[in-house]
């Protein structure tokens, strides 16, 4: 087996609670957005992370790059330590791990053009200057799909379909070797979300970028990843292959998530497990497994309200936090 | 065949643009029928008129820049709402038809509580007492699910989660029992989970409370499960339109066939054994020059000469009830061409 591209162990990431009135006084607990989560991937690989609103998946995906400082955890990218890494090495660092956000109209800066946001890495990082690196930009315009045309418009001009591309043509213009890719899609119609995952699969291959792809859709995650981790309040519910989540998934959270996919088929006969309420706040989690308040797993007892099941593997690469694990519903 | 209750005749609304240079033929011809009790799916991308036509509806388009042009027609039970004075308008809006916007956050209002947000309508059409209103409120927050509705009505939208201000929309929509309700994306924003939510509570409410309902979304697996029929729209017109069940058995215009071969599928192949998306190539044209002949053709995989210089006219589908499936693609007067896709 590969060593893994990307490693993350006991990632911890805790915010101060609210403040009261008027945001004075002593912050009220902790918010616990990312609680202990570990996932390792493997270079060319794809692991999809997904969960609702509120999670802590993007909160994971921030903590991972140090564009907010973790807790606690290590996280090793190609075996260099990023936690703990400094100022200046950090910024080297940051040429080969990049961020798409998934609000195209809010990550773009509006008084730039296409040209200046795509030359701006390019000489931050002193890749190119001159005519090499508008070579490069021509390059990048073409290999995301743009017309070479767009390179003076500024982001106003542009679709949000065409804003991703530009997105993803400034992640990619320092040649990362690794992408998080935070719900990329989840703001486009559906035949351009189709369109985008299209060229993310695609550059993937040619480039083989190792992708850390978050969502809240496992629809969307199959068409991308081999791997699927599935989070929720902070920690990691279920974590396996793919294609083994999609056919058995063993947490019922996982089980609720698939079962609000909508099916594209007015025949389509099947239980939807509508989940009741909204996911509950991190500042105060429930006790026991945090699920058990919306969990619809008919067996559930006492047990899952007071004891919080550990993260273990029910089948082989398979791993749920649940004490029902064995019998999915 | 009972009569219907919203009849669009032609309807065409045009924007004068930015600089006076262009028109931008948002809506341009577009007629459908809503039945009394039926979910009417209207799908097609951004930019293909469809919140411009619900606007329209409403006449809620702002002159100017924009106007409906002569001889559109949309009659609500009878009346022609084009003709109606402002007074008899108001009457009309917020209380027999009513609409519900994609964004929850930015359609309320933050300075007052969502309780007298619900009520403010029931006050305004139903003459109701600030007493009476806030009683019907609290009535409205729990038939949309949401718990502890007498605390909660007295909360601002900024102590609510994205889905339960959405919640809090459909409350304030319903207020005065509309006949219609516009709901224009009213899932796009949220998770899966809770549009899961959001649907199954608008299915439920149409089915007590009798409404219409027109479903706008760019998502044909939204509407798979809820609509009774779907228009498809696509650079202002109306290319499709099929019952749902005839829709997704046999989706006849190129543009239904691209859209529902977007959509993400958990029944699909993982993503290692190609599990690639066969979206649209390219987008949606600008408004202010749509293609000639048939709009969609430089996108269509089919096209031909007839289509670069021909626009076609809706076409019936055959099927057993002629007029229920109609298609505006020339494809079916030569369904030889239909070669299995590129």
């Amino acid at each position: 087996m590969t060593p893994a591209l990307v490693d993350v162990q006991g990632l911890v990431k805790h915010f101060p609670g609210e403040r009261g009135w008027l945001g004075l006084g002593r912050p009220r607990g902790v918010v616990r957005a990312v609680d202990g989560v570990s996932f390792a991937i493997a270079p060319g690989q794809t692991l999809g992370l997904v969960g609702e609103s509120g999670c802590g998946k993007s909160t994971v995906g921030r903590a991972i790059l140090r564009l907010i400082e973790p807790d606690a955890g290590r996280v090793t990218i190609d075996g260099q330590d990023v936690v703990t890494l400094g100022a200046s090495a950090l910024r080297a660092l940051r040429r080969r791990m990049q961020i798409v956000f998934q609000d195209p109209y809010g990550s773009l800066n509006p008084r730039m053009t296409v040209h200046q946001m795509l030359a701006e890495p390019l000489s931050i990082h002193r890749l190119a200057s001159g005519a090499d690196a508008e070579r490069r930009i021509a390059a990048l315009l073409e290999e995301v799909g743009l017309d070479p045309g767009f390179a003076d418009s500024y982001p106003h001009e542009l679709s949000g379909g065409q804003r991703q591309r530009v997105g993803i043509a400034r992640a990619l213009s320092v040649e990362p070797q690794f992408l998080v890719l935070d719900e990329p899609v989840s703001a486009l119609d559906v035949s351009v979300q189709a369109q985008v995952l299209n060229l993310l699969a695609d550059l993937q291959q040619r480039r083989r970028l190792t992708y850390l792809f978050i969502a809240h859709d496992l629809a969307v995650v199959k068409h991308i990843a081999d791997h699927v981790a599935v989070m929720y309040l902070g920690k990691i519910v279920e974590r396996a292959p793919a294609p083994a989540l999609y056919a058995r998934p063993r947490h019922p959270y996982t089980t609720s998530l698939l079962s609000a996919v909508p099916v594209p088929d007015p025949k389509a006969q099947r239980q939807r497990i509508v989940l009741t309420g909204d996911v509950p706040s991190p500042a105060h989690p429930p006790s026991g497994c945090p699920f058990h308040p919306r969990c619809p797993h008919p067996k559930k007892d006492t047990r899952c309200r007071t004891e919080p099941p550990a993260l273990r593997e029910v089948a082989p690469g398979q791993l749920a936090a649940c004490h029902f694990a064995e019998q999915p519903l | 065949m009972t009569e219907p209750l919203l009849r669009v005749r032609d309807l065409k609304t045009y924007f004068v643009t930015e600089h006076g240079s262009g028109t931008a033929r948002a809506v341009d011809g577009v007629s459908f029928e809503v039945q009394p009790g039926e979910t009417l799916g209207i799908v097609g991308e951004s930019g293909c008129g469809k919140t411009v036509t619900s606007l329209s509806i409403l006449r809620l388009i702002p002159e100017p820049p924009g106007h409906i042009r002569p001889g559109s027609f949309i009659e609500f039970e009878g009346r022609n709402l084009l003709t109606l004075e402002p007074r008899e308008l108001r009457a009309v809006r917020g209380n027999q038809i009513a609409m519900i916007f994609q964004e929850p956050m930015t359609s309320l209002n933050p300075v007052f509580t969502v309780g007298d947000q619900i009520a403010e309508a029931a006050i305004v059409h139903q003459r109701l007492s600030r007493r009476a209103a806030r009683t019907r409120a609290i009535e409205m927050l729990r038939l949309v699910g949401i718990p502890d509705p007498e605390e909660r009505v007295d909360h601002y939208p900024h102590q609510m989660s994205g889905g339960m201000r959405q919640r809090v929309m459909i409350a304030m929509a319903l207020v005065c029992h509309p006949k219609l309700l516009i709901a224009d994306e009213p899932t796009t924003a949220l998770d899966v989970t809770i549009q899961a939510q959001i649907l199954e509570l608008l299915d439920r409410l149409q089915a007590e409370l009798g409404m219409a309902v027109m479903l706008i979304t760019h998502d044909l697996g939204v509407v798979a499960g809820s609509a009774d029929r779907v228009v498809v729209m696509y650079a202002g017109q109306v290319v499709e339109q099929a019952p749902t069940a005839a829709l997704f058995a046999r989706p006849l215009h190129p543009y239904t066939e691209g859209l529902l071969a977007s959509v993400p599928r958990l029944d699909g192949p993982p993503a290692r054994e190609h599990g690639r998306l066969h979206g649209i190539p390219g987008q949606v044209p600008a408004a202010t020059a749509w293609p000639e002949g048939c709009r969609f053709h430089p996108r269509c995989p089919y096209a031909w000469d007839r289509c670069r210089a021909e626009a076609p006219p809706l076409l019936d589908a055959g099927g057993s009830d002629p007029g229920t499936h109609t298609v505006r693609c020339w494809l079916l007067t030569d369904p030889k061409r239909r070669t299995p896709h590129p």
